[in-house]
Order: C-alpha cells, then sequence, then structure tokens
C-alpha cells in the first residue's frame, strides 16, 4: 500500500514535466512574439527588442521551459503582463470569491444530487423515476449559457430577488451575491450527478448480498441505506472527490456574467487581454489540482475497495 | 443455425428501440441542414435584411429578425453549420490519434505503453476549459482554431478506452489463432482485434460529438470561435444585451435548435451503447 502511494505520488513528477511541457509549447513556441500585441502596431523594433528583454522572452528555450517547470513546483509566476501585479497575489485575492461560491455550489449539488438517487432507486421502474431521468437527459440538453443567461434576466432583472452582479466580501454580504449563481450551478450539476449516482446503486441493488438481505426480512429502506448506499459509496466518493480541483477555477463562466472577481473571472480577463503569464498560471494551479485530487481520488478507492489488488 | 454478424445484431437491437431510431433520424436531420447550407443551397443569404431591426417571431419571420433586421431562422441554421462541422472536424483530428496510439499501446505494452499512458495522463490532467481557450487564443479566434483544440483535447478519452479493450483481447483465442497460422503483429492487430473493438469508436464519437457542439458554442461566446459568421454562441452572446430589451428570439432560437441535437445524441449514445456493447447493458 506504501509502495503503491509512492509510486503515484513519484509520477506525479513526469505529468507535472509534461503539462508543463504542453503549456511551453503552446505560450512560448507556437505563440509567436507576443511583444507585437503588446506594443501595438505602432511599435518600433527597438521597443520591442526592450520589452522582449524585460520579459525574459531573450533566454533560450530550455531555460524558459525550465522557469515553468519551476513555476509548478514553487507557484511563483511572476508577473501580469496587463496589470503588472504579481501573479500569486493575484491567485490569493480571487480565491476567496471563487470559494465563496464553489464550496458551498459544490457541497449543495452533491448532497441534493445524492437524496434524488437514492429516492429515485428506491422507486426504481416506476413513473418517478423514470420522470427525473427524462428531466435529467432533457436538462443536459440545454446549453449552460442559456440557463445562466435566462436565469439572470428572470430572477434578478424580473423578479428582483437576486443582485444582478457583483460582489461584496464578508460573510453575510456576500450571499445575496453568490445566492443565484450557485443556484445555476446546482441545477446544472444535479443532471450528470443524478444519472451517474443512480446507475451506481442500481449497479449494486441487483447483487447477490442485496437478495440475501431481502430474504432475511430486512424492509427495502434499510437495505438501500446500509447495504446498497455503502457500497455504492466507493465510486461516488471518488467521482467527487476527483470534481474538487474544479472548484479552483469557479465557474468560468458563472463568474463571468456575475461579475465576481474570483478566479475564472480573472482567467477570462486574461484571455481577452492575451496576458499569456495569467493565464500559464491558471493552466498550471489548475492542472496540479487535477493531479493532486486524482491521486487522492485513487488513493480512497484503493483503500475504501479491499478487493483491489496492487501490482 | 443461421447467426448474425455484430453490426446486424447490432442495428436489429437498436432499430426496436424507437426513441434511439427517432434520435437517429434528428441527426441525419441536422446533418442535412448542415450540408445544404454548406453547399450554399440554403441560409447562403443569411446576412440579407428581411425587415425591420428586432422584429418578434411571426408567420413570415420564424424566430424574428435580430438588430440588423436579418432572418434569426437563418442564423439558427447557418448556426448549425458551424455546429456540426466542428463535431465532424473534431473526430476526424480525434479519431486517427486515438485509435492509433491506444491500440499500439494496449497491443505491444511496454515503453510504448508507458509512453502513451503518460501522454493521455498529461493532456487529461489540463483542465479541458483551459487546453480549449489556451489553444485558441494561441492559434488565433477562428473556426479553425476550434476544430484543432476540440481535436486535441477529445483524442484523450477515445485512447484510454480502446487501449483497454485491445489489452483485454490480445490474449483471447483468436488473436493466438491468428497468430499460429502466421499472422505477424500488424495483422494481428488491424485486421482481427480492432474490428472487434471499433464499437467502441463508435459509442465514444457520438458521446464527444455533443462535447463538441456545447465547446463550440461556449467558445464562439467568448469570442474565440467564429469570426463574421452566425454561430450559436454568438447568438447568445447577443442576446446578453438583448434580453434587457425583451428581445428574447435569439436566445430561444440558438436554444432550441441545440436542444434538439444535443437530446438526439444523448439518446442515442445510450442506445449505442447498449446495442453495440451488451455486456454493459443498463449502465
Amino acid at each position: 500500500m506504501t509502495k503503491y502511494i509512492i509510486r503515484r505520488l513519484l509520477y506525479m513528477i513526469p505529468v507535472l514535466l509534461g503539462v508543463s511541457l504542453i503549456i511551453f509549447v503552446l505560450f512560448n513556441v507556437v505563440s509567436g512574439d507576443p511583444t507585437a500585441v503588446l506594443l501595438g502596431k505602432n511599435a518600433t523594433a527597438r521597443q520591442m527588442a526592450d520589452l522582449r528583454e524585460q520579459l525574459g522572452l531573450n533566454k533560450s528555450l530550455f531555460l524558459q521551459y525550465l522557469d515553468i517547470v519551476k513555476s509548478a513546483f514553487t507557484f511563483d509566476f511572476g508577473y501580469s503582463w496587463a496589470t503588472k501585479q504579481e501573479i500569486s497575489q493575484m491567485i490569493k485575492q480571487g480565491a476567496y470569491p471563487s470559494l465563496c461560491l464553489s464550496i458551498p455550489a459544490f457541497v449543495i449539488s452533491t448532497i441534493l444530487s445524492l437524496l434524488i438517487s437514492v429516492f429515485v432507486a428506491y422507486y426504481r421502474g416506476k413513473g418517478i423515476d423514470l420522470f427525473v431521468r427524462v428531466f435529467c437527459i432533457a436538462g443536459m440538453s440545454i446549453s449552460a449559457l442559456a440557463y445562466i443567461l435566462f436565469f439572470q434576466w428572470f430572477f434578478a432583472y424580473k423578479l428582483g430577488w437576486f443582485e444582478i452582479s457583483g460582489f461584496e466580501e464578508g460573510f453575510p454580504n456576500f450571499i445575496s451575491y453568490i445566492a443565484l449563481p450557485a443556484v445555476i450551478w446546482i441545477v446544472l450539476s444535479i443532471g450528470p450527478d443524478v444519472r451517474f449516482f443512480r446507475t451506481v446503486i442500481l449497479d449494486e441493488i441487483y447483487q447477490d448480498y442485496v437478495r440475501t438481505a431481502r430474504s432475511k426480512g430486512l424492509p427495502e429502506i434499510k437495505i438501500l441505506l446500509h447495504h446498497v448506499l455503502r457500497n455504492a459509496m466507493i465510486p461516488i466518493i471518488t467521482y467527487v472527490v476527483i470534481q474538487i480541483p474544479s472548484l479552483i477555477l469557479g465557474a468560468l463562466l458563472l463568474e463571468n456574467f456575475f461579475s465576481i472577481p474570483g478566479l475564472g473571472g480573472i482567467t477570462l480577463n486574461a484571455l481577452n487581454s492575451s496576458d499569456f503569464p495569467v493565464m500559464k498560471a491558471m493552466a498550471i494551479l489548475s492542472s496540479v489540482g487535477y493531479i493532486i485530487f486524482g491521486l487522492i481520488s485513487d488513493i480512497l478507492y484503493t483503500v475504501a475497495d479491499p478487493r483491489i489488488k496492487f501490482k | 443455425m443461421k447467426t448474425n454478424s455484430l453490426w446486424k445484431d447490432a442495428f436489429i437491437r437498436l432499430a426496436k428501440d424507437k426513441l434511439a431510431l427517432f434520435s437517429l433520424v434528428i441527426v441525419l436531420v441536422y446533418f442535412f441542414i448542415a450540408i445544404l447550407s454548406s453547399l450554399g443551397l440554403i441560409a447562403a443569404d443569411w446576412s440579407q435584411e428581411v425587415g425591420a431591426s428586432n422584429l418578434a417571431p411571426s408567420m413570415e419571420h420564424f424566430f424574428g429578425t435580430d438588430i440588423f433586421g436579418r432572418s434569426v431562422f437563418l442564423k439558427v441554421i447557418r448556426g448549425t453549420q458551424v455546429a456540426m462541422s466542428v463535431g465532424v472536424a473534431a473526430s476526424i483530428i480525434a479519431i486517427p490519434i486515438g485509435v492509433l496510439l491506444g491500440a499500439l499501446a494496449g497491443y505491444f505494452g511496454g515503453w510504448i505503453d508507458d509512453f502513451v499512458t503518460w501522454l493521455y495522463t498529461t493532456f487529461s490532467s489540463v483542465p479541458n476549459i483551459m487546453l480549449l481557450i489556451s489553444i485558441t487564443l494561441i492559434l488565433g479566434k477562428g473556426i479553425f482554431a476550434v476544430y484543432i483544440a476540440l481535436g486535441a483535447t477529445s483524442w484523450v478519452t477515445l485512447c484510454r478506452l480502446i487501449r483497454g479493450e485491445v489489452m483485454k483481447h490480445k490474449e483471447r483465442e483468436y488473436v493466438q489463432a491468428a497468430g499460429a497460422i502466421g499472422g505477424g503483429h500488424f495483422r494481428k492487430l488491424f485486421r482481427h482485434i480492432l474490428p472487434n473493438v471499433s464499437h467502441i469508436i463508435i459509442i465514444n464519437t457520438s458521446m464527444q460529438f455533443q462535447i463538441a457542439i456545447k465547446s463550440e458554442v461556449i467558445l464562439s461566446y467568448l469570442g474565440l470561435g467564429v469570426q463574421g459568421e452566425p454561430s450559436w454562441g454568438t447568438m447568445i452572446d447577443d442576446a446578453k444585451l438583448e434580453l434587457v430589451r425583451g428581445v428574447w428570439w435569439q436566445l430561444a432560437g440558438a436554444t432550441v435548435a441545440m436542444f434538439f441535437i444535443l437530446l438526439a445524441f444523448n439518446i442515442l449514445s445510450d442506445a449505442l451503447r447498449d446495442a453495440l456493447d451488451p455486456k454493459l447493458k443498463g449502465k
């Protein structure tokens, strides 16, 4: 077991080198000379050369690659081209609004989806089960953009129940700003979540041990909660854990629509101003999150299920 | 006793499922519209003014008109062409890469497998949306960049699935038999194993297609997609400002068009999986 964890930890290194390589190839090799974009059309060759020097673009490609690798381990991403701020500082500031939105939304949507899944699994094959399934598939077929736009227009603008956009720090203050985006987040994730949880629960329901429990005379609801759910929890937990890093980026589109100054907003601003260092930083940061939580999810899976043998 | 081939069998099973058959028809209709539009046979004059600005939907203008008095209905059709072309282009890029890498890794194992596993682990470690916006930004905005970006992200799942399936198949008797009568590695892999795992390509393409459509809409909304052409994403972007003035038809047109194709692909993916991979039935 320890050996397996150590091996998986060591495997993070080549993957991080690979991620740095993708980012390097995109932003430092394919992108061409960014100084032309930064200085505009009327830049002189002299200005461009100075700026290249200043941005460290005169270094050899190998050294530029090493800089990216280094930032993946130290989280020191340098300075933004657009705002001239230190990027690690920008990330620290952006994390707060992002997490204010993403954590409550994620927790509520996961619990709600789980409750709905257990409920429809109990009534499997009945009308309500079919209804929820149709509802999930139909819901997943509507663009996220349409949900956001419609909810914002209807609930915030038309009915005036929520703030249309913006953000305020401090505990009770932010609630009126994040409430509507959080509701949209929940609506968006219930479809795929319920679909997955329901399948996992139904996979267990036809197992032999469930038949045994039933023949012992246990009531169905007890079987569902004590036996089925406990076994179904393994894939459910790994599914949930692997989604955690997406909380870092917040919800790119939601933050954009509701002008929440979080990490998603920072990323899209960087996109619009061709702010390469910030884009790189966000790509590295979110990838590191994916790698770490992917690892945790794998380890949890093997810890929770003793049937899985490691090579 | 006469037995049917896997494909015939699968088709019979699929044909029994009326809902799936109906979804297939919807998908074919969308393809038909997209082809007609790309040949310039319909909606070629989408940029023409057909009436006053921002007319509400009526019998004359099904989905109303936009701010320049252009028909929203024709824009939806042009958008269909863009969306379907993105799905097709992403598949054309992703399938050869995914199948080839996955098959080689699964069959040969060893360092090839190590390399391919590392490659797709690396690609799947960068969140899709980050990779998509980075690639389209770097390659320059436009539909071509969207093709490349979606191709570059959608081979990963296919590669992983093909690798796993080829691994399972390479020790089977029929492959050993092919080896015993003198078949080489490539003959075994491409003539014997690949046809037996090819159903995965179809199931996966059906799923990736809807991801491609959704992604194109988001990228176009962000201003990274098609330029100077209508797309469902840019229509939704327009609607962002129009909605407060009560102009809801661009949003409705794009959303409805997207809804039916995504719904059809959703149902079709499930049905294809049930029909082609009976072991997975119900999953």
